[in-house]
Protein backbone atom coordinates (compact mmCIF):
# COMPACT_ATOMS: atom_id res chain seq x y z
CA UNK A 1 0.00 0.00 0.00
CA UNK A 2 1.48 3.27 -1.12
CA UNK A 3 -0.49 6.06 0.48
CA UNK A 4 0.85 8.83 -1.71
CA UNK A 5 -0.51 7.01 -4.77
CA UNK A 6 -3.78 6.16 -3.03
CA UNK A 7 -4.08 9.76 -1.86
CA UNK A 8 -3.39 11.21 -5.31
CA UNK A 9 -5.97 8.96 -6.96
CA UNK A 10 -8.46 9.67 -4.17
CA UNK A 11 -8.05 13.45 -4.47
CA UNK A 12 -8.59 13.40 -8.21
CA UNK A 13 -11.72 11.27 -7.92
CA UNK A 14 -13.17 13.47 -5.17
CA UNK A 15 -12.52 16.50 -7.30
CA UNK A 16 -14.10 14.86 -10.25
CA UNK A 17 -17.22 13.98 -8.23
CA UNK A 18 -17.71 17.51 -6.99
CA UNK A 19 -16.60 19.29 -10.16
CA UNK A 20 -19.42 17.58 -12.03
CA UNK A 21 -23.10 17.66 -11.14
CA UNK A 22 -22.92 13.91 -10.35
CA UNK A 23 -22.18 14.18 -6.66
CA UNK A 24 -24.83 16.82 -6.03
CA UNK A 25 -27.49 14.95 -7.96
CA UNK A 26 -26.64 11.71 -6.20
CA UNK A 27 -26.73 13.35 -2.77
CA UNK A 28 -29.99 15.16 -3.53
CA UNK A 29 -31.74 12.06 -4.82
CA UNK A 30 -30.51 10.06 -1.86
CA UNK A 31 -31.82 12.61 0.61
CA UNK A 32 -35.12 13.03 -1.22
CA UNK A 33 -35.90 9.34 -1.26
CA UNK A 34 -34.89 8.64 2.31
CA UNK A 35 -36.67 11.81 3.44
CA UNK A 36 -39.82 10.84 1.62
CA UNK A 37 -39.97 7.42 3.25
CA UNK A 38 -39.13 8.87 6.62
CA UNK A 39 -41.88 11.51 6.63
CA UNK A 40 -44.38 9.09 5.15
CA UNK A 41 -43.72 6.83 8.08
CA UNK A 42 -43.86 9.69 10.51
CA UNK A 43 -47.34 10.81 9.43
CA UNK A 44 -48.90 7.53 8.52
CA UNK A 45 -48.13 5.69 11.70
CA UNK A 46 -47.76 8.86 13.74
CA UNK A 47 -44.75 7.15 15.07
CA UNK A 48 -41.18 8.24 14.96
CA UNK A 49 -38.73 5.51 14.11
CA UNK A 50 -36.09 4.70 11.56
CA UNK A 51 -37.78 1.71 9.95
CA UNK A 52 -37.76 3.67 6.71
CA UNK A 53 -34.02 4.07 6.71
CA UNK A 54 -33.00 0.68 7.96
CA UNK A 55 -35.57 -1.34 6.03
CA UNK A 56 -35.64 0.42 2.70
CA UNK A 57 -32.19 1.88 2.34
CA UNK A 58 -30.39 -1.49 2.09
CA UNK A 59 -32.36 -2.17 -1.09
CA UNK A 60 -31.99 1.36 -2.41
CA UNK A 61 -28.24 0.93 -2.11
CA UNK A 62 -28.33 -1.78 -4.75
CA UNK A 63 -29.13 0.98 -7.24
CA UNK A 64 -27.41 3.84 -5.51
CA UNK A 65 -23.93 2.30 -5.09
CA UNK A 66 -23.43 1.26 -8.74
CA UNK A 67 -24.54 4.76 -9.76
CA UNK A 68 -21.72 6.22 -7.68
CA UNK A 69 -19.03 3.80 -8.78
CA UNK A 70 -19.88 3.05 -12.41
CA UNK A 71 -17.70 5.82 -13.87
CA UNK A 72 -14.61 5.22 -11.75
CA UNK A 73 -12.70 3.05 -14.22
CA UNK A 74 -14.96 2.84 -17.29
CA UNK A 75 -14.62 6.55 -17.94
CA UNK A 76 -10.83 6.46 -17.73
CA UNK A 77 -10.65 3.41 -19.95
CA UNK A 78 -12.81 5.11 -22.55
CA UNK A 79 -10.87 8.38 -22.56
CA UNK A 80 -7.51 6.59 -22.51
CA UNK A 81 -6.28 8.17 -19.28
CA UNK A 82 -6.30 4.74 -17.62
CA UNK A 83 -3.41 3.70 -19.84
CA UNK A 84 -1.35 6.63 -18.67
CA UNK A 85 -2.30 6.06 -15.04
CA UNK A 86 -1.38 2.38 -14.92
CA UNK A 87 1.85 2.81 -16.88
CA UNK A 88 3.12 5.02 -14.08
CA UNK A 89 4.90 3.17 -11.29
CA UNK A 90 1.76 2.38 -9.28
CA UNK A 91 0.33 -0.85 -8.01
CA UNK A 92 -3.04 -1.66 -9.53
CA UNK A 93 -4.48 -2.30 -6.10
CA UNK A 94 -3.46 1.15 -4.88
CA UNK A 95 -5.24 2.75 -7.82
CA UNK A 96 -8.35 0.69 -7.13
CA UNK A 97 -8.22 1.43 -3.42
CA UNK A 98 -7.90 5.19 -4.00
CA UNK A 99 -10.94 5.10 -6.26
CA UNK A 100 -12.85 2.98 -3.80
CA UNK A 101 -12.12 5.41 -0.97
CA UNK A 102 -13.41 8.31 -3.05
CA UNK A 103 -16.71 6.55 -3.70
CA UNK A 104 -16.86 5.51 -0.05
CA UNK A 105 -16.37 9.07 1.20
CA UNK A 106 -19.09 10.37 -1.10
CA UNK A 107 -21.41 7.69 0.23
CA UNK A 108 -20.45 8.44 3.82
CA UNK A 109 -21.27 12.10 3.23
CA UNK A 110 -24.69 11.06 1.95
CA UNK A 111 -25.21 8.95 5.08
CA UNK A 112 -24.14 11.76 7.38
CA UNK A 113 -26.66 14.05 5.73
CA UNK A 114 -29.45 11.63 6.71
CA UNK A 115 -28.54 12.19 10.36
CA UNK A 116 -31.31 14.83 10.36
CA UNK A 117 -33.84 11.99 10.66
CA UNK A 118 -32.43 10.31 13.76
CA UNK A 119 -31.95 13.76 15.26
CA UNK A 120 -35.63 14.49 14.70
CA UNK A 121 -36.50 11.28 16.49
CA UNK A 122 -34.17 11.97 19.37
CA UNK A 123 -35.72 15.42 19.71
CA UNK A 124 -39.28 14.07 19.46
CA UNK A 125 -38.91 11.36 22.00
CA UNK A 126 -36.65 8.83 23.55
CA UNK A 127 -34.79 7.08 20.78
CA UNK A 128 -32.69 3.92 21.02
CA UNK A 129 -29.38 5.61 20.27
CA UNK A 130 -27.48 2.32 20.40
CA UNK A 131 -29.55 0.59 17.75
CA UNK A 132 -29.49 3.67 15.55
CA UNK A 133 -25.69 3.67 15.71
CA UNK A 134 -25.61 -0.06 14.92
CA UNK A 135 -27.88 0.52 11.96
CA UNK A 136 -25.61 3.17 10.59
CA UNK A 137 -22.53 1.01 10.99
CA UNK A 138 -24.38 -1.69 9.09
CA UNK A 139 -25.33 0.72 6.33
CA UNK A 140 -21.75 1.89 6.04
CA UNK A 141 -20.42 -1.65 5.63
CA UNK A 142 -23.23 -2.70 3.32
CA UNK A 143 -22.75 0.32 1.08
CA UNK A 144 -19.00 -0.22 1.01
CA UNK A 145 -19.56 -3.79 -0.18
CA UNK A 146 -21.85 -2.66 -3.01
CA UNK A 147 -19.44 0.12 -3.97
CA UNK A 148 -16.71 -2.50 -4.26
CA UNK A 149 -18.94 -4.60 -6.50
CA UNK A 150 -19.65 -1.44 -8.52
CA UNK A 151 -15.95 -0.80 -8.91
CA UNK A 152 -15.47 -4.34 -10.19
CA UNK A 153 -18.22 -3.76 -12.75
CA UNK A 154 -16.57 -0.53 -13.79
CA UNK A 155 -13.22 -2.28 -14.22
CA UNK A 156 -14.74 -4.79 -16.61
CA UNK A 157 -16.08 -2.48 -19.31
CA UNK A 158 -15.56 0.93 -20.83
CA UNK A 159 -19.32 1.52 -20.90
CA UNK A 160 -20.72 3.12 -17.76
CA UNK A 161 -24.18 1.78 -18.51
CA UNK A 162 -22.92 -1.79 -18.82
CA UNK A 163 -20.89 -1.30 -15.64
CA UNK A 164 -24.04 -0.12 -13.86
CA UNK A 165 -26.15 -3.02 -15.04
CA UNK A 166 -23.49 -5.61 -14.19
CA UNK A 167 -22.92 -4.32 -10.68
CA UNK A 168 -26.63 -3.81 -10.08
CA UNK A 169 -27.27 -7.43 -11.03
CA UNK A 170 -24.54 -8.79 -8.75
CA UNK A 171 -25.48 -6.54 -5.83
CA UNK A 172 -29.16 -7.38 -6.18
CA UNK A 173 -28.34 -11.08 -6.21
CA UNK A 174 -26.27 -10.72 -3.04
CA UNK A 175 -29.11 -8.76 -1.46
CA UNK A 176 -31.98 -11.19 -2.19
CA UNK A 177 -30.02 -14.36 -1.51
CA UNK A 178 -31.31 -14.09 2.06
CA UNK A 179 -34.81 -14.97 0.88
CA UNK A 180 -33.53 -18.18 -0.61
CA UNK A 181 -33.77 -19.63 2.87
CA UNK A 182 -37.54 -19.61 2.50
CA UNK A 183 -37.63 -22.01 -0.43
CA UNK A 184 -34.46 -24.06 0.04
CA UNK A 185 -34.03 -26.83 2.64
CA UNK A 186 -32.07 -25.88 5.80
CA UNK A 187 -28.44 -27.00 5.43
CA UNK A 188 -28.05 -25.42 2.02
CA UNK A 189 -30.22 -22.46 2.95
CA UNK A 190 -27.91 -21.60 5.81
CA UNK A 191 -24.92 -21.42 3.53
CA UNK A 192 -26.74 -19.36 0.94
CA UNK A 193 -28.09 -17.07 3.59
CA UNK A 194 -24.60 -16.63 4.93
CA UNK A 195 -23.48 -15.33 1.53
CA UNK A 196 -26.18 -12.68 1.48
CA UNK A 197 -25.31 -9.09 2.27
CA UNK A 198 -28.78 -8.44 3.62
CA UNK A 199 -28.45 -11.23 6.17
CA UNK A 200 -25.31 -9.75 7.68
CA UNK A 201 -26.68 -6.24 7.54
CA UNK A 202 -29.76 -7.31 9.46
CA UNK A 203 -27.58 -8.99 12.07
CA UNK A 204 -25.59 -5.81 12.60
CA UNK A 205 -28.65 -3.54 12.51
CA UNK A 206 -30.26 -5.64 15.23
CA UNK A 207 -27.64 -4.17 17.50
CA UNK A 208 -25.48 -7.18 18.12
CA UNK A 209 -22.14 -6.38 16.62
CA UNK A 210 -20.80 -9.82 15.82
CA UNK A 211 -17.28 -9.94 14.42
CA UNK A 212 -18.39 -12.56 11.87
CA UNK A 213 -20.68 -10.04 10.17
CA UNK A 214 -17.97 -7.41 10.08
CA UNK A 215 -15.48 -9.94 8.74
CA UNK A 216 -17.99 -10.94 6.05
CA UNK A 217 -18.17 -7.39 4.74
CA UNK A 218 -14.45 -6.76 4.99
CA UNK A 219 -13.65 -9.93 3.08
CA UNK A 220 -16.31 -9.16 0.48
CA UNK A 221 -14.79 -5.72 -0.05
CA UNK A 222 -11.25 -7.08 -0.20
CA UNK A 223 -12.24 -9.80 -2.65
CA UNK A 224 -14.06 -7.53 -5.10
CA UNK A 225 -11.30 -4.91 -4.96
CA UNK A 226 -8.73 -7.58 -5.68
CA UNK A 227 -10.78 -8.82 -8.62
CA UNK A 228 -11.25 -5.25 -9.80
CA UNK A 229 -7.53 -4.60 -9.82
CA UNK A 230 -6.99 -7.76 -11.84
CA UNK A 231 -9.76 -6.75 -14.23
CA UNK A 232 -8.46 -3.22 -14.64
CA UNK A 233 -5.27 -4.34 -16.42
CA UNK A 234 -4.26 -7.65 -17.88
CA UNK A 235 -1.15 -7.72 -15.76
CA UNK A 236 -0.27 -10.47 -13.35
CA UNK A 237 1.17 -8.23 -10.67
CA UNK A 238 -1.08 -6.13 -8.47
CA UNK B 1 18.90 0.60 -23.11
CA UNK B 2 15.70 -0.85 -24.59
CA UNK B 3 16.03 -4.45 -25.66
CA UNK B 4 13.16 -6.13 -27.49
CA UNK B 5 13.43 -9.83 -28.18
CA UNK B 6 11.02 -11.81 -30.36
CA UNK B 7 8.07 -9.81 -29.14
CA UNK B 8 4.61 -11.11 -29.98
CA UNK B 9 1.33 -9.55 -28.95
CA UNK B 10 -2.02 -10.89 -30.03
CA UNK B 11 -5.47 -9.35 -29.87
CA UNK B 12 -7.49 -12.54 -29.71
CA UNK B 13 -6.02 -14.55 -32.57
CA UNK B 14 -4.78 -11.55 -34.47
CA UNK B 15 -1.03 -10.97 -34.17
CA UNK B 16 -0.72 -7.17 -33.93
CA UNK B 17 2.99 -7.53 -33.20
CA UNK B 18 4.54 -10.59 -34.77
CA UNK B 19 8.04 -11.51 -33.66
CA UNK B 20 9.78 -8.17 -33.50
CA UNK B 21 13.31 -7.74 -32.17
CA UNK B 22 15.37 -4.58 -31.96
CA UNK B 23 17.50 -2.59 -29.55
CA UNK B 24 17.63 1.08 -28.75
CA UNK B 25 20.99 2.28 -27.48
CA UNK B 26 21.37 4.73 -24.61
CA UNK B 27 21.02 8.29 -25.86
CA UNK B 28 19.61 7.18 -29.18
CA UNK B 29 16.51 8.65 -30.81
CA UNK B 30 14.69 5.89 -32.61
CA UNK B 31 12.04 6.64 -35.21
CA UNK B 32 9.34 3.99 -35.28
CA UNK B 33 7.69 3.96 -38.67
CA UNK B 34 4.89 2.01 -40.22
CA UNK B 35 1.57 2.51 -41.97
CA UNK B 36 -1.71 2.64 -40.05
CA UNK B 37 -2.33 -0.55 -38.14
CA UNK B 38 1.28 -1.73 -38.40
CA UNK B 39 1.53 -2.33 -34.66
CA UNK B 40 3.50 0.71 -33.47
CA UNK B 41 1.10 1.68 -30.72
CA UNK B 42 0.73 -1.92 -29.62
CA UNK B 43 4.51 -2.31 -29.33
CA UNK B 44 4.67 0.85 -27.24
CA UNK B 45 1.92 -0.41 -24.96
CA UNK B 46 3.96 -3.50 -24.23
CA UNK B 47 7.16 -1.51 -23.66
CA UNK B 48 5.38 0.73 -21.16
CA UNK B 49 3.87 -2.23 -19.32
CA UNK B 50 0.24 -1.67 -20.24
CA UNK B 51 -0.04 -5.04 -21.93
CA UNK B 52 2.04 -8.06 -21.03
CA UNK B 53 3.74 -9.61 -24.07
CA UNK B 54 2.32 -12.92 -25.30
CA UNK B 55 5.77 -14.09 -26.26
CA UNK B 56 9.28 -12.72 -26.11
CA UNK B 57 10.64 -10.23 -23.68
CA UNK B 58 11.53 -6.60 -23.26
CA UNK B 59 14.12 -5.18 -20.92
CA UNK B 60 14.76 -1.56 -20.02
CA UNK B 61 18.25 -0.94 -18.71
CA UNK B 62 18.53 -4.69 -18.14
CA UNK B 63 15.27 -5.00 -16.20
CA UNK B 64 12.41 -7.09 -17.53
CA UNK B 65 9.22 -5.06 -18.06
CA UNK B 66 6.98 -7.80 -16.68
CA UNK B 67 9.14 -9.00 -13.81
CA UNK B 68 10.30 -5.62 -12.54
CA UNK B 69 7.45 -3.61 -13.88
CA UNK B 70 7.37 -0.96 -11.16
CA UNK B 71 11.05 -0.20 -11.72
CA UNK B 72 10.86 -0.10 -15.51
CA UNK B 73 7.72 2.01 -15.42
CA UNK B 74 9.52 4.50 -13.17
CA UNK B 75 12.24 4.84 -15.81
CA UNK B 76 9.83 5.57 -18.65
CA UNK B 77 8.01 8.74 -19.63
CA UNK B 78 5.09 7.93 -21.91
CA UNK B 79 2.97 9.98 -24.24
CA UNK B 80 0.18 7.67 -25.41
CA UNK B 81 -1.51 8.05 -28.78
CA UNK B 82 -4.19 10.78 -28.79
CA UNK B 83 -2.77 12.38 -25.63
CA UNK B 84 -5.31 11.33 -22.99
CA UNK B 85 -5.62 13.98 -20.27
CA UNK B 86 -8.03 14.81 -17.44
CA UNK B 87 -10.02 17.58 -19.03
CA UNK B 88 -11.60 18.82 -15.81
CA UNK B 89 -8.24 19.78 -14.33
CA UNK B 90 -6.20 22.89 -15.06
CA UNK B 91 -2.72 22.47 -16.52
CA UNK B 92 -1.11 23.05 -13.12
CA UNK B 93 -3.49 20.74 -11.28
CA UNK B 94 -2.87 18.08 -13.87
CA UNK B 95 0.90 18.24 -13.65
CA UNK B 96 0.67 18.32 -9.86
CA UNK B 97 -1.51 15.20 -9.96
CA UNK B 98 0.99 13.41 -12.18
CA UNK B 99 3.82 14.46 -9.85
CA UNK B 100 1.87 13.00 -6.92
CA UNK B 101 1.10 9.72 -8.66
CA UNK B 102 4.72 9.45 -9.76
CA UNK B 103 5.72 10.03 -6.14
CA UNK B 104 8.06 12.89 -6.96
CA UNK B 105 9.15 14.21 -3.53
CA UNK B 106 7.18 17.29 -2.46
CA UNK B 107 10.30 19.44 -2.31
CA UNK B 108 11.15 18.77 -5.95
CA UNK B 109 7.67 18.97 -7.44
CA UNK B 110 7.54 22.77 -7.86
CA UNK B 111 10.93 22.84 -9.51
CA UNK B 112 10.16 19.96 -11.87
CA UNK B 113 6.79 21.41 -12.87
CA UNK B 114 8.32 24.84 -13.46
CA UNK B 115 11.12 23.38 -15.59
CA UNK B 116 8.77 21.32 -17.76
CA UNK B 117 6.35 24.20 -18.14
CA UNK B 118 9.16 26.41 -19.41
CA UNK B 119 10.52 23.74 -21.71
CA UNK B 120 7.13 23.16 -23.31
CA UNK B 121 6.09 26.81 -23.35
CA UNK B 122 3.04 26.45 -21.13
CA UNK B 123 3.81 29.39 -18.80
CA UNK B 124 0.69 31.35 -19.67
CA UNK B 125 -1.66 28.36 -19.62
CA UNK B 126 -1.08 27.03 -16.12
CA UNK B 127 -4.44 28.17 -14.75
CA UNK B 128 -6.48 27.12 -17.77
CA UNK B 129 -8.65 24.02 -17.72
CA UNK B 130 -7.28 21.44 -20.14
CA UNK B 131 -10.71 21.21 -21.79
CA UNK B 132 -10.24 24.79 -23.02
CA UNK B 133 -6.80 24.26 -24.55
CA UNK B 134 -6.16 23.89 -28.26
CA UNK B 135 -4.89 20.55 -29.54
CA UNK B 136 -1.33 21.76 -29.83
CA UNK B 137 -1.27 22.95 -26.24
CA UNK B 138 -2.77 19.69 -25.04
CA UNK B 139 0.03 17.95 -26.86
CA UNK B 140 2.50 20.10 -24.94
CA UNK B 141 0.82 19.18 -21.66
CA UNK B 142 1.20 15.54 -22.66
CA UNK B 143 4.89 16.04 -23.34
CA UNK B 144 5.41 17.95 -20.08
CA UNK B 145 3.73 15.09 -18.24
CA UNK B 146 5.94 12.51 -19.95
CA UNK B 147 9.12 14.31 -18.94
CA UNK B 148 8.06 15.46 -15.49
CA UNK B 149 10.05 12.87 -13.57
CA UNK B 150 13.14 13.29 -15.75
CA UNK B 151 12.91 9.74 -17.11
CA UNK B 152 15.78 7.92 -18.76
CA UNK B 153 13.51 6.63 -21.49
CA UNK B 154 10.85 8.49 -23.43
CA UNK B 155 8.19 6.61 -25.36
CA UNK B 156 6.29 9.06 -27.56
CA UNK B 157 3.40 7.88 -29.75
CA UNK B 158 3.06 10.43 -32.55
CA UNK B 159 4.32 13.37 -30.52
CA UNK B 160 3.95 16.05 -33.19
CA UNK B 161 0.50 15.17 -34.44
CA UNK B 162 -1.85 18.13 -34.37
CA UNK B 163 0.88 20.72 -33.98
CA UNK B 164 1.33 23.69 -36.28
CA UNK B 165 4.56 23.86 -38.35
CA UNK B 166 6.27 26.20 -35.87
CA UNK B 167 5.42 23.98 -32.95
CA UNK B 168 6.55 20.92 -34.85
CA UNK B 169 9.98 22.47 -35.30
CA UNK B 170 10.06 23.46 -31.62
CA UNK B 171 9.05 20.02 -30.41
CA UNK B 172 11.53 18.32 -32.72
CA UNK B 173 14.28 20.56 -31.44
CA UNK B 174 13.17 19.74 -27.94
CA UNK B 175 13.22 16.01 -28.60
CA UNK B 176 16.64 16.28 -30.19
CA UNK B 177 17.92 18.22 -27.21
CA UNK B 178 16.47 15.70 -24.79
CA UNK B 179 17.82 12.92 -26.94
CA UNK B 180 21.34 13.93 -26.04
CA UNK B 181 20.93 12.34 -22.64
CA UNK B 182 17.74 10.34 -22.92
CA UNK B 183 16.78 7.31 -24.93
CA UNK B 184 13.80 8.19 -27.08
CA UNK B 185 11.50 6.02 -29.13
CA UNK B 186 8.97 7.95 -31.16
CA UNK B 187 6.41 6.76 -33.65
CA UNK B 188 5.41 8.86 -36.60
CA UNK B 189 4.01 8.87 -40.09
CA UNK B 190 5.95 11.96 -41.08
CA UNK B 191 9.11 10.94 -42.89
CA UNK B 192 10.91 14.28 -42.88
CA UNK B 193 10.48 14.12 -39.12
CA UNK B 194 12.52 10.95 -38.99
CA UNK B 195 15.25 12.45 -41.09
CA UNK B 196 15.21 15.61 -38.99
CA UNK B 197 15.21 14.04 -35.53
CA UNK B 198 16.10 10.39 -35.48
CA UNK B 199 19.44 8.62 -35.24
CA UNK B 200 17.90 5.38 -36.30
CA UNK B 201 14.76 4.11 -37.99
CA UNK B 202 12.78 0.93 -37.50
CA UNK B 203 10.04 0.28 -40.03
CA UNK B 204 7.31 -2.22 -39.23
CA UNK B 205 4.53 -3.49 -41.43
CA UNK B 206 1.72 -5.88 -40.48
CA UNK B 207 3.37 -6.51 -37.14
CA UNK B 208 6.71 -7.48 -38.66
CA UNK B 209 9.96 -5.61 -38.74
CA UNK B 210 10.87 -4.78 -42.32
CA UNK B 211 13.81 -2.40 -41.93
CA UNK B 212 16.22 -1.26 -39.24
CA UNK B 213 19.09 1.18 -39.64
CA UNK B 214 20.13 4.84 -39.77
CA UNK B 215 18.24 6.93 -42.32
CA UNK B 216 21.43 6.95 -44.45
CA UNK B 217 21.91 3.19 -44.19
CA UNK B 218 18.34 2.55 -45.25
CA UNK B 219 18.72 4.90 -48.14
CA UNK B 220 21.87 3.15 -49.13
CA UNK B 221 20.59 -0.37 -48.68
CA UNK B 222 17.29 0.05 -50.41
CA UNK B 223 18.05 2.54 -53.08
CA UNK B 224 17.83 1.36 -56.63
CA UNK B 225 20.49 2.76 -58.94
CA UNK B 226 20.50 6.54 -59.03
CA UNK B 227 18.83 7.80 -62.17
CA UNK B 228 19.87 10.85 -64.16
CA UNK B 229 17.29 12.61 -66.27
CA UNK B 230 18.92 14.41 -69.18
CA UNK B 231 17.40 16.82 -71.69
CA UNK B 232 19.42 17.97 -74.67
CA UNK B 233 18.70 20.03 -77.77
CA UNK B 234 20.17 19.20 -81.14
CA UNK B 235 21.45 15.71 -80.42
CA UNK B 236 21.53 13.16 -83.23
CA UNK B 237 19.76 9.79 -83.09
CA UNK B 238 22.87 7.92 -82.01
CA UNK B 239 23.36 10.15 -78.97
CA UNK B 240 22.20 7.28 -76.80
CA UNK B 241 25.15 5.10 -77.77
CA UNK B 242 27.58 7.91 -77.06
CA UNK B 243 26.09 8.33 -73.59
CA UNK B 244 26.28 4.61 -72.95
CA UNK B 245 30.02 4.72 -73.67
CA UNK B 246 30.61 6.96 -70.64
CA UNK B 247 32.12 5.16 -67.65
CA UNK B 248 29.60 4.46 -64.90
CA UNK B 249 26.55 4.58 -67.14
CA UNK B 250 24.67 1.31 -67.14
CA UNK B 251 21.57 1.84 -69.24
CA UNK B 252 20.18 4.63 -71.34
CA UNK B 253 16.51 4.91 -72.21
CA UNK B 254 15.14 7.46 -74.54
CA UNK B 255 11.93 9.07 -73.36
CA UNK B 256 9.18 10.81 -75.27
CA UNK B 257 9.50 14.56 -75.45
CA UNK B 258 7.08 16.68 -77.45
CA UNK B 259 9.38 19.65 -77.93
CA UNK B 260 10.94 19.84 -81.38
CA UNK B 261 14.50 18.66 -81.64
CA UNK B 262 14.70 17.94 -77.89
CA UNK B 263 15.71 14.49 -76.69
CA UNK B 264 15.21 13.19 -73.18
CA UNK B 265 17.08 10.28 -71.63
CA UNK B 266 16.83 8.30 -68.41
CA UNK B 267 20.33 7.27 -67.56
CA UNK B 268 20.78 4.63 -64.88
CA UNK B 269 24.18 4.55 -63.20
CA UNK B 270 26.03 2.38 -60.72
CA UNK B 271 25.16 3.01 -57.09
CA UNK B 272 28.48 4.69 -56.37
CA UNK B 273 29.24 6.47 -59.62
CA UNK B 274 28.08 9.92 -60.64
CA UNK B 275 28.98 10.53 -64.31
CA UNK B 276 27.27 13.92 -64.53
CA UNK B 277 30.43 15.87 -65.30
CA UNK B 278 31.35 13.43 -68.08
CA UNK B 279 27.88 13.80 -69.54
CA UNK B 280 28.24 17.56 -69.43
CA UNK B 281 31.62 17.38 -71.19
CA UNK B 282 30.20 15.10 -73.89
CA UNK B 283 27.43 17.59 -74.59
CA UNK B 284 29.91 20.48 -74.91
CA UNK B 285 32.18 18.39 -77.10
CA UNK B 286 29.35 17.30 -79.41
CA UNK B 287 27.81 20.75 -79.52
CA UNK B 288 24.48 19.68 -77.94
CA UNK B 289 22.66 22.23 -75.88
CA UNK B 290 22.15 20.97 -72.35
CA UNK B 291 18.62 21.89 -71.24
CA UNK B 292 18.46 19.98 -67.98
CA UNK B 293 20.12 17.30 -65.93
CA UNK B 294 18.98 15.97 -62.52
CA UNK B 295 20.12 13.02 -60.45
CA UNK B 296 17.59 11.35 -58.21
CA UNK B 297 18.30 8.96 -55.38
CA UNK B 298 15.37 7.18 -53.80
CA UNK B 299 14.03 9.05 -50.82
CA UNK B 300 13.20 7.50 -47.50
CA UNK B 301 9.63 8.10 -48.50
CA UNK B 302 9.76 5.80 -51.49
CA UNK B 303 11.69 3.22 -49.48
CA UNK B 304 8.90 3.38 -46.93
CA UNK B 305 6.26 2.97 -49.61
CA UNK B 306 8.17 0.15 -51.21
CA UNK B 307 8.47 -1.74 -47.92
CA UNK B 308 4.94 -1.26 -46.71
CA UNK B 309 2.78 -1.73 -49.75
CA UNK B 310 -0.67 -2.74 -48.66
CA UNK B 311 -1.19 -5.52 -51.14
CA UNK B 312 2.03 -7.32 -50.37
CA UNK B 313 2.69 -9.37 -47.27
CA UNK B 314 5.42 -8.05 -45.03
CA UNK B 315 8.84 -9.53 -45.63
CA UNK B 316 10.85 -9.73 -42.42
CA UNK B 317 14.06 -7.75 -42.33
CA UNK B 318 16.48 -10.68 -42.42
CA UNK B 319 15.14 -11.75 -45.79
CA UNK B 320 15.22 -8.25 -47.17
CA UNK B 321 18.82 -7.82 -46.17
CA UNK B 322 19.83 -11.18 -47.63
N1 LIG C 1 -7.60 -3.19 -28.46
C1 LIG C 1 -7.50 -3.81 -29.65
N2 LIG C 1 -8.24 -4.90 -29.91
C2 LIG C 1 -8.16 -5.54 -31.09
N3 LIG C 1 -7.35 -5.17 -32.10
C3 LIG C 1 -6.58 -4.09 -31.91
C4 LIG C 1 -6.62 -3.35 -30.68
N4 LIG C 1 -5.75 -2.33 -30.78
C5 LIG C 1 -5.20 -2.42 -32.01
N5 LIG C 1 -5.69 -3.46 -32.70
C6 LIG C 1 -5.29 -3.89 -34.05
O1 LIG C 1 -3.91 -4.16 -34.01
C7 LIG C 1 -3.26 -3.66 -35.17
C8 LIG C 1 -2.12 -2.75 -34.78
O2 LIG C 1 -2.67 -1.58 -34.21
P1 LIG C 1 -1.76 -0.40 -33.67
O3 LIG C 1 -2.67 0.57 -33.01
O4 LIG C 1 -0.64 -0.95 -32.88
O5 LIG C 1 -1.20 0.21 -35.03
P2 LIG C 1 -0.34 1.52 -35.27
O6 LIG C 1 0.88 1.10 -35.98
O7 LIG C 1 -0.17 2.28 -34.01
O8 LIG C 1 -1.28 2.33 -36.27
P3 LIG C 1 -1.53 3.90 -36.42
O9 LIG C 1 -0.43 4.40 -37.28
O10 LIG C 1 -2.84 3.97 -37.11
O11 LIG C 1 -1.54 4.51 -35.07
C9 LIG C 1 -4.33 -3.01 -36.00
O12 LIG C 1 -4.71 -3.92 -37.02
C10 LIG C 1 -5.47 -2.77 -35.04
O13 LIG C 1 -6.70 -2.88 -35.71
MG1 LIG D 1 -0.71 4.11 -33.38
Amino acid sequence: MNWSVIGAVWRREMRSYFANPTAYIVLAVFLLITGWFFTLNLFKENLAHLRSIFDILPFLLVVFAPAISMRLISEERKSGTLELLVTMPVRDFDVIFGKFLAAFVLYAVALVLTFVYPFTIIVLGDAPVGSIAAGYIGLLLLGAGYLGVGLLGSALTESQIVAFILSFAVSAALAVLVFAAIVIPPPLADIIQYLSTTYHFQNIARGVLDSRDVIYFLSLIFLVLLLASRAMTQRKFL
Amino acid sequence: MIHIEHLKKYYGNFPAVDDISFDVARGEILGFLGPNGAGKTTTMKVITGFYPPNEGRITIDGRDVTEESLKTRAMIGYLPENTPLYHDLTVYEYLKHIADVRQIPNGEQKHRIRTMVEVTGLQHRLGQPISKLSKGFRQRVGLAQAMLHDPKVLVLDEPTIGLDPNQIVEIRDLIRKLGEEKTVILSTHILPEVQATCDRVVIIHQGKLVADGTPEQLQHRFQGRPVITLQVHGAPDDAGEKLLAIAGVETVDREQNSEANVKQFQIATGTTSDPRSDIFRLCVQQGWTLLGMTRRVESLESIFRQLTRRDEPAVPVEEVAA
